[in-house]
């Protein structure tokens, strides 16, 4: 059976799945809860200087009938007294010592207040401490959270500070609401992180009520943007992980965030470089025991695919991960649709005609059934009607390889060599 | 045999069927794949754009859900409770091959409840061209073209010989499968475009064929088809001995009579009618249905769903059984039925085996209630009144136009049903009445 097991900057977890720092652990209870469910790691819900905080504080997008396809959130962080949040840190590190801690920590940007604070939490008895430069809303409004963590030189001299006073590994989460993500991770490098975690939650504004017109989620009426999360930044999450994991001037492991709700998801995080991964909205929608699965899954398909280690996954996708310039120009791909498993709703034709290449067209078969062919010459090979397909196996799209591969950059390199 | 559910509580006057629940209505509207050049549609003979309406549900655009329902079909209420959907849209769905259909007629009974909730007018009357059209019998088919003739601004009027109208829609179906205020709203909603129902009027007593005939620009006959015809065997006038479709219009109004508690009843036909009126004794007390039917079950015309709804109200089904006789108790009253048993023979004229009597094979059933239900027989002398061609009182009529030998009469549903030419339902009768009106106002262009 393979090994979950992680070395995360030097923190070593029974396996990569973390709860993210967030309303799930909020308490010790909580946490320990999760813990006797079988997650390996939590990140505590951020300590800073106790705030207040508003209800109501969550929504969810909802999707075709689905529940939760996304998630906002206006919660800040914690409102408990910091010494309360210590005591139980403590008390759940002692009754779970292979398990890990991390304390989410965020407080002014002021040299003395990250040494105050980093020395206080690793008194406990923490893992490692994860700098929280990420939340969108309300913290930013007072220069922490996202504010700080805009800023380049703000997140590499913070981090700095706090590398000055901690003795355990040091992870910077990062915001993805910034142009371009690598840029505050290199900073993170330059300040002397052990560790990047991404992503943190998007900037968002969940829906509008119609018939209140108040925003959705409102307090009394007024809303706030919120923190987005859930499924549906799964994507926005993985492309923002691979590029940091291939940048070569960021030398960090990465602990992925973003939508990851089973263990597929997780697995792919990891082969985009993830060395673990962490969890909340899932958590949330469904509670704990969704890591059961995880833990289940991701040991089936290490087996299948005979691997040993879960660290065998770790940044496998990386290199194929590319820029444009390096995609072959010369590679086909046509679809060609499996009669035998077609259910004739003819999605695929509209979707084509109306708004792809006009090449998905009827005509009747042998059994004077009208049915549906590709025009593969006129086919570009977008995916789209494969897409739009219901039927699994109706629709495959079928690799044409070339025998000269010619990516644009080569091109542009043959062009300006021989001055054409 | 006593049936275990003879002494159950019905609640006669409930929809057997629930309503969809809001989830599941959800659920089941976002499962549409929203096809394009949907089966479905295709399907339906109103030609409902299913997709469409589904889509609208799932948008929460209910308004403009029942508009499309209801504007290809104007009893889309009613269809969406009467409908052999498995026959027509749901048997179309494309989800049959990959996984289950959708309820199509479910979700199109949610998008109708919801118009009928609200009180929602769903069509305006068009402007007014200044022709008129009388129409002859206010069933789906007749106010299926009042309602198109009006949005295209004609001035209608349809003489209805009952109190009500709506036809078999209101007088017709079982209150558990269609209950009469479905009916009762379409109506009402073809009444606000300006059309004037005059019910209890029936042609040629009430009012003079002649009146009809000169007084308006085009006519539309719309009269269905009559009672139950004789069975032609003796003891027919015996008291106990009832018609179906007069048995179920009683109960459809309300008029619920209570002398069938505890009896032995006997239902004669294998007919959708003839299932709902066993049904409907079932739920009026009977101790015990049984139906009689001279050919097998492969040739009865009862949908497979009626047939199952029937079996598992308890009926017991006769087949190859031909009543000779109703025998009396002395009293004038049914006490027996005399039948004979039958084999199959050949292929007749309907397509189906000729059912042949085995000699010396006749028994007798005990019943205090016998029902006739062996079809309907054919306004054929008020239709020879109009002095309009027939074929054993099917009206004949133009395939496409719906045009009768006069020019100006057209006809459409039951009333030209039969020989073979489409099906008794109400979705056809609806689309008939459309195209009559279509074909009325084309008609009406052409002289312009």
């Amino acid at each position: 059976m393979a090994n979950l097991q992680i070395d995360f900057a030097g923190i070593k977890s029974k396996n990569p799945f973390w709860l993210a720092s967030g309303p799930p652990t909020n308490t010790g209870y909580q946490v320990q809860r999760a813990f006797e469910a079988g997650w390996g790691g939590a990140v505590w819900k951020t300590l800073g200087d106790p705030v207040i905080n508003v209800t109501s504080r969550f929504s969810g997008l909802n999707y075709g009938g689905q529940r939760v396809a996304g998630f906002n959130n206006i919660e800040l962080i914690t409102d408990r007294p910091l010494e309360v949040n210590l005591r139980e840190i403590n008390e759940t590190k002692k009754k779970f010592p292979d398990h890990v801690i991390i304390a989410s920590l965020m407080v002014e940007p002021k040299q003395e207040k990250w040494h105050e604070i980093v020395k206080r939490v690793e008194d406990v008895g923490v893992d490692g401490l994860e700098l929280n430069f990420g939340c969108p809303h309300g913290m930013a409004e007072r220069g922490m959270g996202s504010a700080s963590g805009q800023v380049p030189e703000l997140v590499e001299k913070q981090t700095y500070w706090v590398k000055e006073a901690a003795e355990t590994p040091v992870i910077v989460k990062l915001t993805p609401n910034i142009t371009d993500i690598t840029a505050t991770a290199y900073a993170a490098s330059q300040g002397g992180a052990d560790a990047i975690s991404l992503i943190n939650t998007i900037n968002s504004l969940m829906g509008v009520d119609l018939d209140t017109w108040h925003t959705i989620p409102n307090v009394a009426g007024k809303g706030t943007h919120g923190g987005y999360c859930g499924p549906a930044v799964k994507p926005i999450a993985l492309s923002m992980v691979g590029e940091c994991a291939k940048q070569p001037d960021i030398n960090l492991p990465i602990s992925g965030i973003g939508g990851i709700e089973n263990w597929r998801d997780a697995a792919e995080f990891m082969l985009m470089g993830a060395t673990g991964v962490q969890v909340c909205t899932a958590a949330m929608h469904h509670g704990f025991r969704i890591v059961e699965d995880m833990i289940d899954g991701l040991t089936n398909y290490l087996d299948e695919k005979g691997l040993d280690s879960v660290m065998d996954l770790v940044g496998q996708s990386v290199s194929k991960y590319m820029s444009w310039g390096d995609l072959d120009l010369n590679h086909k791909v046509v679809a060609l649709i499996n009669q035998d498993y077609c259910i004739h709703c003819n999605k695929c034709h509209i979707a084509c005609e109306d708004t792809a290449h006009q090449c998905i067209e009827f005509f009747t078969d042998a059994n004077g059934r009208r049915s549906l062919k590709v025009r593969e010459e006129d086919c570009v090979g977008c995916n789209l009607c494969s897409i739009v397909c219901p039927a699994e196996g109706a629709i495959d799209m079928i690799d044409k390889p070339s025998d000269i591969s010619m990516t644009w950059n080569e091109r542009q390199r043959l062009l300006h060599t021989f001055g054409g | 045999m006593d049936s275990p559910t003879a002494n159950h509580q019905w609640k006669i006057f409930d929809e057997l069927k629930p309503d969809l629940k809001p989830k599941e209505v959800m659920e089941e509207a976002n499962r549409c794949l929203f096809c394009f050049d949907a089966p479905c549609a295709k399907a339906c003979p109103t030609g409902i754009d299913i997709p469409l309406f589904i889509k609208k549900i799932t948008t929460g655009n209910m308004k403009g859900s029942a508009r499309v329902i209801m504007d290809a079909n104007p009893m889309g209420a009613t269809c969406a409770r009467v409908c052999p959907t498995e026959e027509l849209c749901e048997g179309a769905c494309v989800l049959n091959d990959a996984s289950l259909p959708i309820m199509i007629g479910d979700l199109q009974r949610h998008a109708t409840n919801w118009a009928m909730k609200n009180q929602q007018q769903l069509f305006e009357a068009g402007e007014a061209n200044g022709k008129t059209v009388a129409i002859i019998g206010g069933g789906p088919a007749g106010l299926s073209s009042a309602r198109e003739l009006a949005r295209l601004g004609y001035k209608v009027t349809v003489y209805e010989k009952n109190e009500k109208a709506g036809g078999l829609d209101t007088y017709g179906i079982v209150p558990f499968r269609l209950p009469q205020e479905i009916s009762l709203w379409e109506v009402s909603q073809i009444e606000k475009l300006g059309v004037t129902i005059q019910t209890n009027t029936e042609v040629g007593k009430d009012i003079p064929i002649a009146t009809v005939l000169n007084d308006f620009d085009a006519v539309i006959l719309a009269i269905g088809m009559a009672n139950v015809p004789p069975l032609s065997i003796p003891g027919e006038d015996l008291d106990g001995v009832y018609d179906a479709i007069q048995l179920i219009e009683n109960v459809k109004d309300g008029r619920v009579p209570n002398h069938f508690k505890g009896k032995k009843a006997v239902v004669i036909g294998a007919g959708n009618t003839a299932i709902d009126a066993a049904t409907c004794l079932k739920r009026l007390g009977a101790a015990s249905v049984k139906m009689i039917y001279r050919r097998s079950e492969a040739e009865m015309t009862a949908y497979p769903f009626e047939f199952s709804f029937a079996k598992q109200d308890g009926i017991e089904f006769n087949w190859l059984a031909q009543p000779k006789r109703i025998i009396d108790d002395g009293q004038n009253h049914v006490a027996k039925l005399e039948c004979v048993s039958m084999e199959l023979g050949a292929m007749d004229a309907s397509g189906r085996r000729r059912p042949i009597e085995i000699e010396n094979s006749d028994f007798m059933i005990k019943a205090d209630v016998v029902v006739k239900a062996i079809g309907q027989s054919r306004y054929t002398s008020f239709i020879e009144a109009l002095g309009l061609e027939h074929e054993q009182g099917i009206v004949k009529v133009d395939a496409e136009t719906y045009q009768t030998s006069n020019p100006k009469v057209y006809a459409a549903g039951d009333v030209i049903f039969g020989n073979g030419i489409g099906e008794a339902m109400v979705v056809a009768a609806a689309e008939q009445g459309k195209r009559a009106a279509y074909a009325i106002h084309d008609y009406m262009l052409s002289k312009i």
